[in-house]
């Protein structure tokens, strides 16, 4: 039992903004009122926000081993994390180890992380290695969009057994949502192809196109009731002019609820590298009027990094432009994983935009419920630079002053410069816990009202707004308090949340002999089983909707 | 000076990055025996494991078997260690100024990604002299490194500038991936010396089985040759100008590199 007292409290689900009031915590929940002799929490001159949620992260699974293992010169100049009685040994760097990511996720309040891309073939090892991602609670995503059975049900034109497969495959990889990555261009890559435009034929097939794969994707998740909705990566992504299509995508998500990923990557204008420009203004003004989407800003910040994607086609360019080291996986029929290290210049006039456009739409985009903190960790940068960004946003002053660093030909190419908008910390609580909370269709999440989960995040009020969001007095998740005094306290372990839609558990004969012939593994072993995901919490989805 | 004596032989390898002169030279004796060192996981005193005479100071001697003490000299910038006996793995690494002595042998990684300084071991030496270490894009990028010994594979892997120079025979992989910089095998070496090279030069005195991705050019006396010759004349080693010429191999052609092979072939052999 803990109540927290004297806090300036930022509970925007809940209307309240800057409020002096207390917040009384019990058996993992808030709660109306403590007794008397509960723990106090005097948060006098702090802040009191409800724990991060990450919406769009890559914490862990088959990817990002690939990663850490393509890096030991960045993990030599990571920091340490020391064993202690409290944690176990790690380091941070661009790719924090497992029982360090929670650490570090924790050690800046944030509480819930969505690791946004999870191959089924590797679901079992991702679920093991988020047990070992301490403290926070976590869900995943499956990719789905070049899955080679939706994609041949999609071509003989079999919706409806691609929705059942699809329900059976999310509840299979124990998975929350549904991923689609660069669709068909990554089963295209398989032929060392892509596909650029929503309209051009996936490669191998003769019907199905990106639009084919988008829609019904759409409509399978929306129809499933799925409580996150269809989470897409863009074609295209990283080009010069690709705001086209990712118009194009959002015009065919019309009548559908969406999440845009990693935004910033997909609102360059421009025909070529030498004339990108930012795209944000388009993207932001038709984003603002369809409140069916929400997005992730994917923001980029100047220094080293390794980016992991499913894009595999895209990592192979990004490769030719650095020259330097390169990994490429292949997911037998289900995707691929693309690994390049990189470093983001400021000098570098590409770079320069992409920082910039990360930050214009963040301000750009009036409702920030739609609009999610992130830097599609570990792409654009580490998660534990989001207070840099928190900074770039309240501070427009300090905006002005980074902006002088970039080179001069960049400045007509971006709006930036123009942006006067600060956030408030309202806002602040918004984008990086209720909003995403509701994106996630986490209702206990993202806010402090009376049953949320007790995941309460405390900062000193600083001027500064790095120092005070990169440093928490306290931390407190499921009503344990971890960071008391800015120190590591304690370690719990965190919950899986999971979807089960609805299906028809015939599919599995529909599925089985497409395994024996495709698969290398057994269609037994392939499920991820209940037991093997540690803290699961399972959402029941409601009864499947059929279109009228 | 400072004076270090390894009380027994280490079965379990000891990491003592303090044993340099950035970080001993300020500390008063009390505070150099005090510095932490680990033995495997458990992190001990430097006085459990070494006899400590004299105050910190930038003339560092050592002495014992350290062949299980790690990361002697590690980054520092200045002064001189000395070590009477043997010395483990990665002695010199980081260095960027100063000189380490050696009068026994060392094992692998001796200077890893060192930027300056010296050093000269005069016994034999391990692998991966002078090399990048894994996962990086270079290796050294400056100082010498003087072998009088014999030494393992892939010395001087992906490095960018600086000397290396061993006496003895050298095994395979010599100056792997090299990016530039000079490395002068006074006895030769084992198989696929230069492969992956893109640029630098590796001078052999003993002829070498090369790889087909080495192009054979002229016969010559290169003038800089003279100025390595005096530079190492100082550490025993003669490097001859003449009576002969140095036979140059252009590659490695596979990746494809502008490095150059030079291998001296005395006045009457074919």
């Amino acid at each position: 039992m803990l109540r927290i007292t004297n806090g300036k409290v930022y509970d925007p689900k809940n209307g309240v903004n800057g409020v002096v009031r207390d917040v009384c915590l019990d058996g993992g929940k808030v709660v109306a009122s403590v007794p008397a002799h509960a723990r106090v929490i005097d948060a006098s001159g702090m802040v009191v926000f409800p724990g991060g949620v990450d919406v769009h992260t890559h914490v862990a699974g088959a990817a990002l081993n690939f990663a850490r293992g393509l890096i030991p010169e960045q993990h030599r100049k990571a920091r340490p994390i020391y064993h202690s009685p409290q944690c176990r040994a790690g380091l941070a760097g661009s790719t924090p180890t497992t029982f360090a990511t929670g650490y570090v996720y924790a050690g800046m309040g944030w509480t819930t992380a969505n690791e946004a891309a999870v191959p089924i073939l590797s679901a079992k090892h991702t679920h093991e290695e988020l047990r070992d991602t301490p403290i926070i609670d976590k869900c995943t995503c499956v990719l789905m969009a070049n899955n080679e059975i939706i994609l041949d049900l999609l071509e003989n034109a079999e919706f409806e057994r691609a929705k059942q497969v699809t329900a059976w495959q999310v509840w299979a990889a124990k998975a929350y949502g549904v991923k689609a990555v660069n669709p068909g261009g990554v089963a295209g890559w398989k032929w060392g192809k892509d596909c650029k435009g929503l309209d051009e034929v996936v490669p191998g097939y003769n019907k199905v196109t990106p639009r084919t794969i988008i829609k019904a994707l759409a409509d399978i998740v929306d129809q499933l009731a799925l409580p996150h909705p269809i989470h897409i990566h863009c074609n295209n992504l990283g080009a010069p002019g690709n705001f086209t299509t990712t118009l194009e995508t959002m015009k065919t998500l019309e009548g559908n609820r969406a999440h845009m990923a990693h935004l910033q990557y997909h609102a360059y204008g421009g025909d070529d590298w030498f004339t990108m420009s930012s795209a944000s203004v388009p993207i932001a003004e038709y984003f603002n009027a369809h409140p069916n989407l929400t997005c992730d800003a994917g923001a980029v910040l100047f220094g080293d990094t390794v980016t992991i994607t499913a894009d595999g086609p895209w990592q192979h360019l990004l490769y030719e432009l650095t020259g330097k080291k390169w990994g490429n996986l292949d997911v037998e029929n289900e995707t691929g994983c693309g690994v390049v290290p990189y470093v983001y210049k400021e000098k570098n006039l590409v770079n320069a935009i992409q920082w910039a456009v990360g930050l214009e739409l963040l301000l750009l985009i009036t409702d920030p419920w739609r609009v999610s903190l992130t830097t599609d960790h570990p792409n654009g940068a580490c998660f534990w630079r989001y207070p840099e960004i928190v900074r770039l946003l309240m501070d427009k002053d300090f905006r002005k002053e980074e902006i002088k660093k970039l080179p001069e030909k960049v400045l007509p190419r971006i709006v930036l410069p123009e942006l006067d908008r600060e956030y408030t910390l309202y806002e602040i609580a918004i984008i990086t816990s209720a909003g995403p909370a509701r994106t996630l269709g986490l209702p206990q999440k993202g806010h402090l009202g009376i049953g949320a989960d007790a995941d309460v995040a405390i900062f000193n009020e600083r001027a500064n707004a790095m120092e005070m969001f990169a440093y928490p007095r306290f931390v407190i998740k499921a009503g344990t308090v971890i960071i008391e005094e800015g120190e590591l306290r304690n370690s719990i372990e965190g919950t899986q949340f999971a979807s089960k839609p609805v299906y028809d558990e015939t599919i599995e004969d529909y599925l089985r002999p497409l395994f024996q012939q495709h698969y290398t593994m057994s269609f037994e072993n392939y499920p991820v089983a209940e037991e093997c995901v540690h803290g699961l919490e399972v959402h029941q989805c409601g009864a499947c909707i059929t279109p009228t | 000076m400072l004076t270090l004596t390894l009380k027994s032989s280490l079965t379990v390898p000891l990491e003592a990055e303090c044993l340099s002169p950035d970080v001993l030279a300020p500390l008063a004796h009390v505070a150099v025996r005090a510095l932490p060192v680990m033995l495997g996981k458990r992190q001990h005193r430097l006085d459990d494991h070494f006899t400590v005479e004299g105050d910190g100071s930038d003339e560092i001697e050592l002495r014992g078997d350290l062949s299980k003490v790690k990361w002697i000299g590690r980054l520092m910038t200045h002064g001189r260690v000395a070590i009477t006996g043997n010395a483990g793995m990665h002695v010199g690494a980081y260095m960027k100024g100063g000189t380490i002595e050696v009068t026994g042998n060392v094992t692998d990684w001796l200077g890893g990604e060192m930027s300056g300084g010296t050093i000269h071991v005069r016994g034999n030496a391990g692998q991966q002299l002078g090399s990048a270490y894994r996962g990086s894009a270079s290796g050294m990028s400056g100082g010498t490194i003087i072998v009088g010994g014999s030494a393992g594979i892939e010395i001087g892997m992906r490095m960018k500038r600086g000397l290396i120079a061993v006496g003895g025979p050298v095994r395979d992989f010599a100056g792997l991936q090299m990016k530039g910089g000079t490395i002068v095998l006074m006895s030769g070496a084992e198989l696929r010396t230069g492969a992956w090279m893109q640029r630098g030069t590796i001078i052999s005195l003993k002829p070498l089985k090369l790889m087909p991705t080495f192009a054979t050019a002229a016969l010559y006396n290169p003038s800089f040759i003279g100025l390595y010759a005096k530079h190492l004349a100082r550490f025993g080693f003669a490097l001859p100008t003449a009576n002969g010429g140095y036979r140059r191999h252009l590659g490695d052609s596979s990746v494809p590199g502008k490095g150059e092979i030079l291998v001296w072939q005395p006045t009457g052999i074919a």
